[in-house]
């Protein structure tokens, strides 16, 4: 870990007050992003990972309160910041972009204010020049014909230029930290990939870092540069995304892995499954959260959680009890 | 089975063949005398046929027209044109009445199971309702006996009938809602997303569930949905729609290894394979722009805007959907 990373995130903890209980999304959670890389954070609903990523700026509303831990940005803990201060970064030097683009930009407000807003707001531009800013900013993302379309409601765009709009809004100030929160998943396929392409493009030229959350384990082979693979609230591997695909070493892993079909399997062929349902994070069980549903498991998993440790090759940690060999003997017997 | 659904099958083996659909909307302006002003094509032309006990894959982008094919399959949509012929009948037009028995024969899985499910009624009731509403459930004993097999069926335990399906995670009421499907024991089930509400875990469970409720009951699904490996994982053959045509048929490797349309081989370029050194062996070739509305769709090839290999004929005229190979494709770089 050469150059301090850009973000530090560690031991954060994050509960939700609910009517059925405390439940807590995000449990020691810590992971590290430098400049100029791509990190993906991967899992299902309620896995914890965009609690994570709004936890970063945040955003988590009233009923969520960080219990735990540390978000260093930039030698600064963003935790510790005052509102105004954490104000100023968000959109700044730290820009989200959201699912859902028609619910995340202002119905009634033209793409070009939006886009100029975050110019204004962080660079006290006047409002000439940052829209004429918006408009250099929606060439770059590729909205056709962009000088003419800085008038447009977001109603009269498509989803594909929608989510153009909130990438050159994210890139308007020159952000450090992009953290996009599934942003292709309302998106068809063919618009994702130019999204993506698109994103990925532009980090790299900025030398921003990104974080990319999504449930699309191919998405992550695409184009993350490192994975943190999350469960029920804990990430319970990390490593760089070739060697986590080239060897999944934890049974969550290795189980979501295989029971996505691949395109040159055996058509026809039952899917290897992971049985059941992830836990209710209001009842989480003592030891490892995928105790219930591990092939592997044994006593010492519904006692201890286990602690992220190294899994054989450098950077390559996973969160299991199970000894490196025997779990690789183990899964081969299985399949 | 009652006489007036009795297959007589002309056509061998064809349990629906779909003949030149058309499905038209009409876009009016006004808003006392809606006049009209134009139409979307939802379905332009579309042809295609399912034998009996195989899964016909249709995929294709969001405004492609495979969820509209479905509705129309189901007769939930009027045709604007063509012929849909269900067990050598055809019920293009038939009326609601003697379409009534025929409906106990086509069933649908839905997409969200969510809202698909009234949240009002025990998971008895949502799953035995058909049994009702078709007269099929002669008493109450009956009744019970069948919703229990059903719910066997699809591997939820007796006592989860008494419950209300939001006390069920998505993979499980995907599960009641396959039940109800079968309960009128139908011989086609379009599936419309059947699992892309769910999680990659819970996926897999119900795709291996709907393989063994075809292998055992001898269904025919019609299965529409825009992840391709999950189709080709469960489809015998795949249709691939854009802008409300077909465009390439063709069996599911052979789809994947050679696809031959270059909307085709686009959509599987865009696809990333969760796989990094696979992913990295594969065209990553993407196509410019968006898909055009169904309003205004271009004249000739529909997709020569995209296409990086269009032809002047291409802007002009309609390509027909040819053999080639085995696979039929609507591609004037295949001659036809």
């Amino acid at each position: 870990m050469d150059p301090a990373p850009l973000l530090d995130i560690s031991g954060l903890c994050v509960s939700f007050r609910t009517d059925r209980g405390l439940v807590r999304a995000v449990q020691d959670v810590s992971l590290q992003v430098r400049a100029g890389e791509t990190l993906a954070i991967v899992g299902e609903s309620g896995s914890g990972k965009s609690v994570t990523a709004l936890s970063i700026l945040r955003l988590l509303g009233e009923a969520g309160r960080v219990d735990a831990g540390r978000i260093v940005f930039d030698g600064e803990d963003l935790l510790a910041l005052e509102d105004r201060a954490i104000r100023a970064i968000r959109g700044d030097r730290i820009a989200m972009i959201f699912q859902e683009p028609m619910s995340s930009l202002n119905p009634v407000l033209t793409i070009g204010m939006q886009v100029a807003e975050p110019i204004r707001l962080h660079r006290n531009a006047p409002w000439k020049d940052a829209y004429e800013r918006a408009g250099e900013l929606l060439e770059r993302v590729r909205i056709p014909d962009a000088a003419g379309r800085l008038g447009d409601y977001p109603h009269q765009l498509s989803g594909g230029m929608r989510q153009r709009v909130m990438i050159a809004m994210a890139l308007a100030c020159r952000p450090r930290l992009i953290i996009a929160d599934e942003p292709t998943t309302a998106l068809d396929v063919t618009v994702q990939a130019q999204i993506l392409e698109l994103l990925k493009e532009l980090t790299r030229q900025a030398n921003s870092a990104l974080i990319l959350i999504t449930h699309d384990l191919g998405v992550v082979a695409r184009y993350a540069d490192r994975v943190a693979v999350m469960y029920a609230g804990s990430i319970v591997e990390t490593a760089p995304a070739r060697a986590l695909y080239a060897a999944p070493a934890h049974p969550y892993t290795r189980g979501l892995m295989a029971s996505i079909p691949s395109i040159d399997g055996a058509i026809g062929a039952r899917l290897p499954t992971i049985d059941g349902q992830p836990p209710d994070l209001a009842r989480l069980p003592p030891g490892c959260a995928f105790a219930l549903r591990c092939p592997h498991v044994f006593e010492t998993c519904r006692a201890t959680p286990p602690a992220l440790m190294e899994a054989g090759t450098a950077g390559h940690l996973r969160a299991c009890h199970l000894d490196a060999d025997a779990a690789g003997a183990a899964v081969q017997e299985r399949t | 089975m009652p006489a007036d659904t009795a297959p007589q099958q002309p056509n061998g083996d064809a349990l629906l063949q779909v003949e030149g659909l058309k499905v038209h909307f009409p876009v009016t302006a006004g808003v006392v005398l809606q006049k009209r002003i134009g139409s979307v094509k939802a379905v332009d032309d579309v042809s295609f046929s399912l034998r009996r006990g195989e899964t016909f894959g249709l995929v294709g982008e969001s405004g492609c027209g495979k969820s509209t094919t479905a509705l129309a399959v189901l007769r939930m949509l009027e045709p604007t044109a063509g012929r849909i012929v269900f067990e050598g009948r055809d019920i293009t037009h038939l009326g609601a009445v003697k379409m009534r028995p025929l409906r106990r024969r086509i069933q649908m899985v839905y997409q969200d199971p969510f809202s698909s499910l009234n949240p009002r009624m025990r998971v008895r009731d949502v799953i035995g309702e058909p049994l009702v509403v078709h007269g099929l459930a002669k008493d109450k004993a009956a009744y019970r006996a069948r919703v229990r097999e059903l719910m066997d069926l699809v591997g939820l335990l007796p006592h989860m009938g008494e419950h209300y399906p939001h006390e069920f995670s998505g993979g499980q009421r995907q599960r009641i809602g396959i039940a109800r499907a079968l309960a009128l024991s139908p011989s086609l089930v379009v599936c419309d997303e059947p699992v892309s509400a769910l999680d990659v875990s819970i996926q897999a469970q119900v795709v291996n569930l709907l393989m063994d409720l075809q292998e055992c009951l001898g269904l025919t699904y019609l299965f529409i949905a825009h992840d391709l490996s999950v189709v080709r994982h469960i489809s015998d053959r795949i249709g691939v729609m854009y802008l409300g045509r077909v465009v390439e048929i063709a069996a599911g490797d052979a789809l994947f290894k050679a696809p031959k349309h270059p909307y085709t081989q686009a959509l599987l370029a865009a696809v990333p394979l969760p796989d990094p050194e696979l992913d990295a062996t594969r065209p990553h070739d993407l196509i410019a722009g968006e898909v055009p509305s169904a309003r205004t769709p271009p004249p000739g090839c529909r997709f020569h805007p995209r296409c990086p290999q269009a032809m002047p004929r291409c802007k002009v005229e309609t390509p027909p959907l040819v053999e080639r190979d085995g696979a039929e494709v609507a591609c004037h770089l295949y001659g036809g």
